[in-house]
C-alpha cells in the first residue's frame, strides 16, 4: 500500500511519525479535559459517600455492562480494519468501519434510553430534580444530586467525543466503499483508531466510577 | 539576473487574493493572519484600560458606573490575556519562526494551524458579542458562585468564547510539539535548536496540558448557569473553591504561556546584539521545561486566603519559591551574555534589556506574594496586579515587541526607522513605570482592586499612574504608525540586517513560500556569535543581494 506524502514532509516515515505523534499529543490534552472533571468527581465522591453510592444504585447496572461489551467490540472491530487496510484488503477495512459505526450508534441509543429514564424519574439536575430512595426511606442523602451532575457531564463529554468520532469514520468509510477514487491513506485509519481507542478507554473508567461503586458494599 | 526586487516571489506576493489569505496553509501568512488579530484585541483590550484609569484619576466614582467599572475591568483581563498574551508571541513569531529556525518548509499539521486561527476569531467573535451585547463583570477569573448563580450579565457567552479560544491554543502548542519532534532539518539536533524553539516547545506542553483543564472548567460553568448541573453550587453541597483549584491549574501556568515564549525571544536579541555567544545555553534550555514543569505545581498561591488548607498552603508557598530558581537562571545567564559582549543599543536590544529588569521586578515581588504571611496582607490589592502585570507587561508584551521588531525586516523585507523605534521603546519603558511603579507603594499601603472609587489619600498615586497610562498609551500607537509606514516607505532589509544567526535569516526577506529555495539548510552550532566581528557590519544597510532576484 502507498501512501502519499504532503509537500512539507521529506518521506512516508517522516509523515507517520508526525501523525502519530499529533494524535498521542492531542490524546495527552484530553486525558487532562476528562481530568479535571473526574478531579471534580473524586473530590465529590471523597466528601459524599453515601450521595455518591445511593446515586450509583438508581443507573441501570445492565445496560452500563451491555454498553461496555459493545464499546469493547466497536474498538476490536476498529483494529482489525487497520490490520486490513495496511495487508491491502479495502473493502473489509471498510466493512469493519462500518459496523464499528453501526456499534457506536448503538451505545449512544441505549445511552438515550438511559437518559430518557433518567429523565422521567426527576433524576436530572437542576429545578425538577427530584430522589426518591425507597430503600434509603424519604430523606436523600447528600450529594447525591452532584452524582447525577457528575454522571451526566462525564457521559454527555464521552457521548460527544463518540459523535466525532463515528463522523470520522463515516468519512473514512465513503471513501473506503465508494467505486472511484483512492483509498484513504491507511494512516488516516489507524490514526482515528487511536482516538476511538482512547474514547473506549475513558468509558472504561467511567464505568466504574459511575456505576459500580455501590456494589462493593 | 536582474536586480529588481519586486518581481521577486515571496509568500506575501505569490498570491494577492483575499481567498489565498484566507485558505492559506502556509504557516507564514498564518502568523501574519494572527498578527492582524491580536492587535486589533490588543487596542480593544487597550481602549478599555484607558477608561478606567481615567475613572482613577479621581477618589470619586464619576465617570463611569461601578458596574461599568466592573465591566471594563473584566473586559481588560479576558481580551488581554486570552486573545492578545496567550497567542501573541507563539501564534505568530511562533507560527512564523518556529519552522523556519528548524529548516523545515512548515508546521506538522499546517491545515490544523489554520484552523486554530479560525477558532480563535471564532472564540474572539463570541467575546466580542458578549461584550456588546451587556458585558461582563465577573473579572477575567470567573469565580464561582457569583459567575455561575449570582451574576447577572453575558456569562455564557463570554465564558463560551474564552472555551472556544482555548481550543486554538491547545492546536498551536500540539503543533510545536510535533514540528519540533519531527521535521528538525539535518545536523539540527536537540542542543542545535534555537533557545527560541526550547522556549516554545516549553510552551506547548502547557498548551497542550493546561488548557483542557481550563475549557472542562468553563464548560461546567456554562452547563451550571445554562442548564442547572450544579457542579459548584453550594445549595448542592458543591465547592465554589473547587472552581478556583481547577481554574488556576490552567491559569497560573498561562503566565508561563505567556512569558516563556518571550524568555525565548530574548535569548535570541540578547545574543545576537551582544554579539556573543549564549552563555548557559543547556541551562537556558533546561530551564524553560524546568519552568513548564514546575508551573503546574504552584496553582494554590493563588488561593492563601480562600481557605485551602494551611499545609496546603506551606506546600504551595514552598513551590512557588522554587520557580523562582529556573527563572533567576535564565536572567543571571543573559547578564553573563552581555558580559564582555559588544553591545549595541539597537531596538530589539531595547526591549530586550527591558525584559530583564521588568521581568526581574515582577519575579522578585512575585517572591513577596509567594510567602503566605506577606500575601494576606497584600492579596486582592494593588501590590498584585503591579505584580503580574510586571511580569505580563513588563515581560511579555515587551519581549513580544522585542521580536516583533527584531523579525519585522525578515517577516516584511522592511526596516522600520530606528530612531522612531528606540524612543517609543525607551518611552514604553518610561510610561510602563511610571504607571505601575505607584501601584506596589498603593498596594501595600491597602487599595484594593477592582474597585472604581477609594479613599482620598491615594489620589496622588493613582493620578501617577494614570498618567504614566496615558504615554504607554501613545507609546504603544507608536509602533503602529512606523511599522505600518516602513511597509511602504521603510529602506529593503536583506536577508540578514542584523548578521543573526539562525537558519531564518539565511533565506530572502520576505522569505518565498517554500522558506528554503535552495533546498533544506544543514544546520551547525546555534550562536556562533563572536565578538571580535566588526560592528560597522552590522548596522542595517540596504543589502544587495543579485541571487535572490527575479527566478
Amino acid at each position: 500500500m502507498t501512501m502519499s506524502v504532503a509537500h512539507h514532509f521529506d518521506d512516508v516515515e517522516q509523515q507517520k511519525h508526525a501523525a502519530t505523534l499529533g494524535m498521542w499529543v492531542f490524546l495527552a490534552s484530553e486525558v487532562l479535559f476528562f481530568g479535571g472533571l473526574l478531579a471534580g468527581y473524586a473530590v465529590y465522591r471523597a466528601l459524599y459517600p453515601e450521595g455518591f453510592a445511593a446515586g450509583s444504585r438508581h443507573l441501570d447496572l445492565w445496560l452500563g455492562t451491555l454498553n461496555t461489551a459493545v464499546l469493547l467490540t466497536s474498538s476490536l472491530t476498529v483494529a482489525l480494519s487497520v490490520e486490513a487496510i495496511y495487508s491491502g484488503n479495502r473493502r473489509r477495512a471498510g466493512y469493519l468501519l462500518a459496523f464499528t459505526i453501526v456499534l457506536g450508534i448503538a451505545f449512544l441509543t441505549v445511552k438515550g434510553f438511559e437518559y430518557a429514564h433518567k429523565y422521567h424519574e426527576h433524576l436530572v439536575p437542576g429545578a425538577h430534580f427530584q430522589f426518591v430512595d425507597h430503600a434509603e426511606g424519604d430523606a436523600p442523602p447528600q450529594g447525591v444530586e452532584l452524582f447525577f451532575s457528575c454522571y451526566f457531564a462525564l457521559t454527555g463529554l464521552h457521548a460527544v467525543h463518540m459523535v466525532i468520532g463515528i463522523g470520522l469514520f463515516g468519512v473514512l468509510v465513503f471513501e473506503l466503499l465508494r467505486e472511484k477514487g483512492n483509498a484513504p491513506s491507511p494512516l488516516r485509519i489507524e490514526v482515528a483508531g487511536l482516538y476511538w481507542h482512547f474514547v473506549d478507554v475513558v468509558w472504561v473508567f467511567l464505568f466504574p466510577l459511575l456505576y459500580l461503586i455501590h456494589v462493593a458494599e | 539576473m536582474t536586480t529588481d526586487h519586486r518581481t521577486r516571489r515571496n509568500y506575501l506576493n505569490a498570491n494577492y487574493s483575499i481567498w489565498s489569505w484566507l485558505f492559506t496553509t502556509d504557516h507564514k501568512r498564518v502568523g501574519i493572519l494572527y498578527l492582524l488579530s491580536v492587535t486589533f484585541f490588543f487596542f480593544i483590550g487597550g481602549a478599555a484600560a484607558v477608561l478606567f484609569r481615567l475613572e482613577l484619576m479621581t477618589p470619586r466614582g464619576d465617570l463611569t458606573l461601578p458596574e461599568t467599572y466592573n465591566k471594563l475591568f473584566t473586559l481588560h483581563g479576558i481580551v488581554m490575556i486570552f486573545f492578545f498574551l496567550v497567542p501573541s508571541i507563539p501564534a505568530v513569531l511562533g507560527n512564523f519562526f518556529l519552522p523556519m529556525m528548524i529548516g523545515a518548509r512548515d508546521v506538522a499539521f499546517p491545515r490544523l494551524n489554520l484552523a486554530s486561527w479560525y477558532i480563535f476569531i471564532t472564540g474572539g467573535l463570541f467575546t466580542i458579542w458578549a461584550i456588546v451585547t451587556g458585558g461582563v463583570d465577573t473579572g477575567w477569573t470567573f469565580y464561582t458562585p457569583y459567575s455561575s448563580t449570582y451574576g447577572n450579565t453575558n456569562v455564557i457567552a463570554a465564558a463560551l468564547g474564552v472555551f472556544i479560544a482555548g481550543f486554538s491554543s491547545i492546536l498551536t502548542g500540539l503543533n510545536f510539539i510535533v514540528t519540533t519532534h519531527t521535521m528538525r532539518a539535518p545536523g539540527m539536533r536537540w542542543f542545535r535548536l534555537p533557545l527560541f524553539v526550547w522556549a516554545h516547545y516549553a510552551t506547548g506542553l502547557i498548551m497542550v496540558l493546561g488548557t483542557p483543564v481550563l475549557a472542562v472548567t468553563l464548560l461546567l460553568l456554562i452547563l451550571e448557569r445554562a442548564l442547572g448541573i450544579g457542579i459548584f453550587d453550594p445549595a448542592l453541597g458543591g465547592d465554589p473553591i473547587l472552581f478556583q483549584h481547577l481554574f488556576w491549574f490552567y491559569s497560573h501556568p498561562a503566565v508561563y504561556i505567556m512569558v516563556l515564549p518571550a524568555m525565548g525571544v530574548v535569548s535570541e536579541i540578547i545574543t545576537c546584539f551582544a554579539r556573543n555567544r549564549i552563555f548557559g545555553y543547556r541551562f537556558i534550555a533546561f530551564s524553560s521545561l524546568a519552568i513548564a514543569i514546575l508551573g503546574f505545581l504552584v496553582w494554590g498561591h493563588h488561593m492563601f486566603v480562600s481557605g485551602q488548607s494551611m499545609y496546603a498552603g506551606f506546600v504551595f508557598s514552598f513551590l512557588s519559591m522554587l520557580v523562582a530558581v529556573p527563572s533567576a537562571i535564565k536572567v543571571f545567564n543573559w547578564t553573563a551574555t552581555l558580559y564582555k559582549g559588544t553591545v549595541t543599543w539597537s531596538t530589539p536590544m531595547l526591549y530586550a534589556l527591558g525584559f530583564i529588569g521588568l521581568f526581574t521586578m515582577g519575579g522578585l515581588t512575585g517572591l513577596f506574594l509567594a510567602t503566605l504571611a506577606v500575601d494576606v496582607h497584600v492579596h486582592d490589592t494593588y501590590f498584585v496586579v503591579a505584580h503580574f502585570h510586571y511580569i505580563m507587561v513588563g515581560g511579555a508584551v515587551m519581549g513580544y515587541l522585542g521580536g516583533v521588531h527584531f523579525w519585522w525586516p525578515k517577516m516584511t523585507g522592511k526596516l522600520y526607522p530606528e530612531n522612531w523605534a528606540r524612543f517609543s521603546a525607551i518611552l514604553i519603558f518610561f510610561g510602563f513605570n511610571l504607571t505601575f511603579f505607584p501601584q506596589f507603594v498603593l498596594g501595600y499601603l491597602g487599595m484594593p482592586r477592582r474597585y472604581h472609587a477609594y479613599p482620598e489619600q491615594f489620589q496622588v498615586l493613582n493620578v501617577m499612574s494614570s498618567a504614566g497610562a496615558s504615554i504607554l498609551g501613545v507609546a504603544y500607537l507608536l509602533p503602529l504608525g512606523y511599522l505600518i509606514w516602513s511597509l511602504r516607505y521603510g529602506r529593503r532589509a536583506g536577508r540578514n540586517p542584523w548578521r543573526a544567526t539562525g537558519l531564518e535569516w539565511t533565506t530572502p526577506s520576505p522569505p518565498p513560500t517554500e522558506n528554503f529555495p535552495d533546498g533544506t539548510p544543514i544546520a551547525g552550532d546555534a550562536y556562533q556569535y563572536s565578538s571580535v566581528d566588526d560592528w560597522d557590519l552590522v548596522l542595517p544597510a540596504p543589502e544587495e543581494h543579485p541571487e535572490e532576484a527575479a527566478v
